[in-house]
């Protein structure tokens, strides 16, 4: 795993951020689910009825959201836990891809030199459903991370407060 | 020899992935146990004698840490290795556990290799 002590957190724009993100998910995946993410997806997200998100505070203030179809999530559950898919309830589901969601922001920050030390992450919040509305006090552009699992789509996003 | 394990993670998905790593890798596991944090994890080894822990650190109600700091004053917990599991990667949280007493680290994600890695060894003879 990158130990990268490569992009700092205090340094300029965060567009630069955006190829941790996608690794730090990618990583996730492979190591987490024996799965291999592909994409960018250019899919339309209409039907990610599931959102996990996990809220950063400290050096770096944010929340990090992972959104999937039902589908998706229920499939990476199942070999999350090397169970049959249709043995997968939905209390597993969400504990399933809140603990995504933290691998991902956890593993993200720690690519990021002085995040590691200087930011904390809440427990993992499961939204399901696709009716409603995420208002945050993001102040700057979110970045956005699309890809494929199981050629569905699924989007990692990182909305930072300063 | 059937190895005791305590699992402490507030996800019951996490710990049953821990669980089946640990299977993975060919660890003779005997009964385990499970709590959802610290306080329920000191409540069950005063009742139940393992060889093992695996504790995650964000936990509510009692974290890993606070955990490790009391289990020197649980009678069945002396001498019992205690192996962090988290996604907590920061050098100072690895010294802070290591120094109440964790014997191992694993960063989330891990791989069943990686949990052989640092668990083996603190098996000793157990393994």
């Amino acid at each position: 795993m990158k130990s990268a002590n490569e992009v700092h957190a205090a340094s300029g724009s965060h567009e630069g951020w955006i190829p941790l993100l996608e690794l730090a998910t990618r990583e996730v995946f492979e190591l987490m689910l024996s799965c291999e993410l592909t994409g960018p997806s250019t899919a339309e997200e209409t039907d990610m009825d599931v959102t996990a998100m996990v809220g950063l505070a400290g050096q770096l203030c944010g929340v990090l959201s992972v959104r999937c179809e039902g589908t998706a999530a229920a499939l990476m559950t199942s070999k999350m836990l090397g169970v049959e898919l249709h043995k997968v309830g939905s209390e597993e589901m969400s504990d399933a891809l809140g603990e995504i969601c933290n691998m991902v922001a956890g593993n993200f920050k720690n690519k990021i030199a002085g995040l590691a030390e200087g930011c904390m992450l809440s427990p993992p919040t499961v939204v399901t459903g696709s009716d409603y509305s995420l208002h945050s006090q993001a102040d700057s552009p979110g970045l956005e991370v699309r890809l494929l699992f199981e050629s569905m789509p699924m989007v990692v996003s990182l909305q930072i407060h300063s | 020899m059937s190895i005791r394990a305590l699992i402490v993670d507030d996800s019951s998905v996490m710990r049953k992935i821990v669980e089946r790593s640990l299977r993975q890798v060919g660890i003779d596991l005997g009964k385990v146990f499970e709590a959802g944090n610290g306080a329920e994890a000191l409540t069950g080894i005063a009742e139940n004698q393992v060889d093992l822990i695996l504790c995650d650190i964000s936990m509510p109600v009692m974290d890993g840490l606070e955990f490790i700091k009391q289990l020197p004053g649980v009678a069945n917990a002396k001498d019992v290795p205690v192996v962090m599991i988290t996604t907590e990667g920061s050098e100072s949280h690895v010294v802070q556990a290591l120094s109440c007493g964790a014997r191992g680290y694993i960063r989330k994600p891990f791989t069943p290799q990686q949990v052989q890695e640092h668990v083996v060894p603190v098996l000793g003879s157990k393994s």
